[in-house]
């Protein structure tokens, strides 16, 4: 089972409701967030381009957090994710700074916190909460192992990009374009 | 125009707008143990090599502060940690592909390492002291025994205490410069000038000092070298790692980093060697200054800059 | 384009339109080419799109978005876009505009209401013969003493908007309020307006009560229940509540001849063949239309709300009431030297000026940056992030400062702020004095004589890199 999420950029329109949902399921304080909006322009007036994605950790198949942990709190979990233990994290910043994505940061508690694919939804057969709040549901979660998700379909249908690749991390974000 | 913005409000605290994770404990603790990994080589180094009577500041007196300057470096490190009531979970794991973990333990041997050969030194440094209890006075005749074994574990980890300052920023390849394997040998010559350093100040020989001057120029050399070589790295590589290389040549470090490190942390200290050894009398303190504050600065600019250093997005 | 190539629907046109031949006419000089004079629109990319669209057709929908009230010549540009619909034959037809349908929802028994003597048509006399609604302009104008001959509103009741700052001229809007005998505010957040409010009537939020049925135009008719998901925080109460309580305190009890909000939905729901109990598992009702197919077809010909019957392209009632019966260009003014049009509009992350103060959302979009385009950055030598107070035509200043976001979304003549921040209130301790405000910027409002549209995009503003304050108090 390889969990994955899909982001349509061409759907999403950066209005942030995932965010707002993360940091509620999530309880993320206020002026932390595991995920976000990237919007970025191109172009010369009236020919413009644009395009918004809703990011987040990009759980990574070769994870340069969990490598760079010194203390094995930084792990791959059910499904692939990458998750983070807050009772073995002892705040040493090693997998902040690894992080080709800015995806993780510090809690005001301590520990490193970030996206976890709200696993604890997942496991209960719900998608993660930003999934289940998008307006133009541009979120696609699912297992990309299993060639009849959802996801799947949308890999197979659709041309992506993922961020980064060239860091080796392998991610698991695919942006729709 | 190309424009990027977050427009998610995402504004983590210590990584936007740019990454600042680490602040000045972690270069400290980089400069501190590189200047103990230094000494603890040319220690362990010309202990081995039988050099006791010739070399006594190398071997016998700067290893004394040792363990103050490990001490401190990890009091710093521990001020660093954000979660610090569970620091002791670095030592229930043992991840090889954590540098991190391998300082960690590398700092549980040579601490105590340091702290045993620089007692074993004391009686040496003051022959007034006596130990309290006779069981250390037993187990101070052990250890002189078997110096040279502790010589040899010495060596092994202030090399790996050296180089590992180095690789512990190199491991990280999303901050593209410092994922330069350069950065392990260059921070261990430094770490080992800035060691050389240490010894000259507390030589008293004439020779001691000439000898490790020398040894210093040679490093310097070698450090000049491995910058160099760095940024020609970097310049023939990805765009990131230009951007990288750009910020010391023409951005925003440039002046700090070619006037503290390179001018005055290797090329001024260079020329007074050079001088000296010419035969012309300079006064230690200045070099060997100008060469730890180098170091100083090696260390903060490159923990800095790197921080900065990111991705294309 | 489409006309004089044979773009258009010639079938359909016949069939259902009336004043083609005019059209036709009337629309010759309008060419790509002088469309760009005006748009800057490469007439090619015109063209492109023109056939893209007639190959599309009848699936094809120009729609004319939100908030269409622009420059007081509204109603013809609106109209403009109706009609290349019509032309494109997507009124009624597959993959354009289909037919809705809305689900019939029975009355709850109440005595017959008793007649209006006075009503806002009264007050508006002949301006706006094809206003359907009052407007909001002209009762914070008719609030004003003098500005009427025979009326003057006393008392405002405001549920749910923020009007100090969703009325353009904010000014006008605070005298209008200070002149009011009595000003009572229902909303279910503190800001602006509730300050001003004689009375304060705090409503629960939608978690938290019962509402009226939602039925909306659909393919197929759908109602659809909102029921209370949590017990209403602090003292708070549902609307429903609010104004049956006014009702009784008014001796006018018997309107509202029902005990609970349960008891009113059930009785509706009750003769739709369904009930409360069922909606609240449910929560949505779908029905069989009754009206028939979804698009124009021979069973179902389509019947226009015109003098004709059929969609009038040349408009015998605008004729009448002596406008334009085809939708005439009308240039716009533009700026003065070194000013820009203010555009205005809203983000994604907030609604309105209602949400500025949220936590979670002011953590997201805590203020307004006014976009600027580079070439004008460059002229004005504005740095990203930069502070500027922004002055318009009228000389009506920002409170507070804007930061400048250089972009090229926004033109070169103009600039763009979103709506909503530059809260002047500082009890909403997130949002007092972030951003700027676009409604005391918004002093000219471009009334569209035939309807009363308010088009508030014909204020100009410009630059100032110091604080107007000492200028205005000198």
């Amino acid at each position: 089972m390889r969990f994955a999420m899909a982001i349509d950029t061409r759907k999403c329109v950066g209005c942030s409701d995932c965010v707002v949902a993360c940091q509620t399921e999530n309880n993320v304080p206020i002026g932390y967030c595991r995920d976000w909006i990237v919007e970025i322009n191109d172009g010369t007036y009236p020919q413009l381009e644009m395009e918004i994605r809703s990011e987040r950790c990009n759980h990574c198949t070769n994870s340069p957090c969990v490598r760079c942990c010194p203390t094995g709190a930084s792990h791959y979990d059910y499904g692939g994710t990458v998750l983070v233990t807050p009772h073995k994290c002892i705040g040493c910043g090693a997998c902040i700074a690894s992080c080709p994505y800015d995806a993780r940061y510090t809690h005001p508690k301590g520990y490193v916190d970030k996206c976890t694919f709200c696993i604890h939804r997942v496991k209960d057969g719900l998608p993660p909460a930003c999934v289940a709040v998008c307006p133009t549901k541009c979120l696609y979660f699912g297992d990309t192992d299993d060639p009849r998700s959802e996801i799947s379909q949308v890999l197979k249908k659709r041309k992506y990009k993922r961020l980064i690749p060239e860091a080796g991390t392998n991610p698991n974000l695919y942006f729709l374009i | 125009m190309r424009e990027e913005l977050i427009i998610s409000g995402r504004m983590n605290p210590m990584v936007d707008p740019t990454l600042n994770i680490w602040h000045w404990q972690i270069p400290l603790y980089l400069f501190l143990g590189g200047v103990a990994a230094g000494i603890l080589f040319f220690a362990s180094l010309y202990y081995i090599m039988g050099r006791e009577k010739k070399y006594p500041a190398a071997i016998k007196w700067a290893p004394m502060i040792t363990p103050f300057l490990l001490i401190l470096g990890l009091g710093a490190l521990f001020l660093d940690l954000n979660h610090k009531a569970f620091f002791w979970q670095l030592y229930l794991a043992i991840r090889i592909e954590s540098p991190m973990s391998w300082g960690a333990w590398s700092l549980l041997v040579i601490t105590p390492v340091s702290v045993i050969w620089s007692a074993t030194w004391l009686k040496e440094l003051l022959p007034a002291w006596q130990w309290k209890y006779p069981f250390l006075d037993e187990l101070e005749a052990f250890f002189i025994k078997y110096r040279l074994i502790l010589a040899w574990i010495m060596l092994l980890y202030a090399v790996i205490l050296g180089v590992y300052t180095g690789i512990l920023l190199s491991a990280f390849n999303a901050r593209p410069l410092w994922n330069t394997s350069i950065l392990g040998p260059l921070f261990f010559a430094s770490s080992l000038s800035t060691g050389a350093a240490v010894i000259m100040l507390m030589a008293k020989s004439h020779l001691e000092r000439n000898i490790f001057s020398r040894i210093d120029l040679m490093l310097i050399g070698i450090e000049l070298f491995l910058i160099v070589h760095m940024f020609m790295g970097f310049q023939a590589s990805t765009q990131v790692q230009i951007d990288a290389a750009n910020m010391f040549l023409g951005g925003p470090y440039t002046e700090v980093f070619w006037i503290f490190v390179v001018f005055i942390g290797l090329l001024v200290p260079a020329f007074l060697e050079v001088l000296e050894l010419l035969g012309y009398k300079i006064p230690i303190v200045i070099t060997s200054t100008l060469v730890l504050t180098g170091g100083l600065f090696l260390r903060f600019i490159i923990v800095y800059a790197g921080q900065a250093s990111r991705y294309l997005y | 384009m489409i006309i004089s190539n044979g773009w258009y629907d010639k079938d359909y046109v016949e069939k259902y339109t009336t004043g083609f031949d005019k059209l036709k006419e009337y629309v010759q000089p309008f060419t790509p080419e002088w469309a760009y004079g005006i748009t800057t629109i490469n007439p090619n990319l015109i063209r492109d799109t023109a056939k893209e669209m007639a190959n599309a057709s009848p699936a094809v929908i120009i729609h004319p978005g939100r908030h269409v009230t622009w420059y007081g010549d509204d109603t013809q540009r609106s109209r403009a876009i109706a009609i290349l619909n019509a032309l494109l034959g997507s009124w009624g037809r597959r993959g354009g505009f289909y037919l809705p349908e809305l689900k019939e929802i029975p009355e709850y028994p109440h005595p017959p209401f008793p007649p209006v003597n006075k009503s806002w048509r009264d007050i508006l006399g002949d301006q706006y013969p094809f206003a359907e609604l009052p407007l909001a302009n002209a009762i914070v104008d008719g609030s004003i003493p003098g500005n009427l001959k025979d009326f003057q509103y006393r008392g405002w009741i405001v549920n749910g908007s923020n009007l100090n700052m969703t009325m353009p001229d904010t000014r006008k809007t605070l005298e209008a309020i200070q002149q009011l005998e009595l000003l009572v505010v229902i909303d279910t957040m503190p800001m602006e307006i509730t300050g001003w409010a004689d009375v304060i009537l705090p409503e629960c939020t939608y978690l938290e009560r019962y509402d009226v049925l939602r039925n909306d135009h659909n393919r197929e008719p759908v109602i659809a229940l909102r029921m209370p998901a949590a017990e209403p925080k602090y003292d708070t109460k549902p609307d429903w509540w609010i104004a049956k309580e006014l009702a009784g305190k008014m001796g006018l009890g018997k309107y509202f001849d029902w005990k609970t909000f349960d008891e009113f939905l059930d009785y509706k729901l009750k003769r739709m063949d369904s009930s409360l109990e069922e909606m609240k598992k449910t929560g949505v009702k779908k029905y069989e239309r009754q009206s028939g197919d979804l698009y124009f077809s021979a069973d179902n010909p389509p019947v226009f709300d015109t003098p004709s019957g059929k969609i009038e392209l040349y408009s015998s009632q605008l004729e009448q009431a002596g406008f334009d019966p085809m939708p005439r260009y009308t240039p716009h003014e533009e700026p003065p030297e070194g000013f820009y049009r203010l555009i205005y509009g809203r983000t994604q992350s907030h609604t309105f000026s209602r949400t500025s103060n949220n936590p979670n959302l002011a953590a997201i979009m805590q203020e307004n940056k006014v976009w600027v385009n580079p070439k004008v950055a460059a002229n004005w030598q504005l740095k990203e992030g930069q502070e500027v107070w922004l002055k318009n035509q009228d000389g009506s200043t920002t409170n507070f400062p804007a930061r400048v976001r250089i972009t090229e979304r926004i033109r070169w003549d103009s600039v763009y702020i979103v709506h909503g921040f530059g809260h002047t209130s500082s009890q909403l301790t997130r949002a007092f004095g972030k951003g700027v405000s676009d409604s005391a910027l918004i002093t000219k409002v471009l009334l569209d004589p035939v309807m009363g549209g308010t088009g508030m995009r014909g204020n100009f503003v410009t630059f100032l890199t110091e604080n107007p304050d000492k200028e205005v108090k000198a």
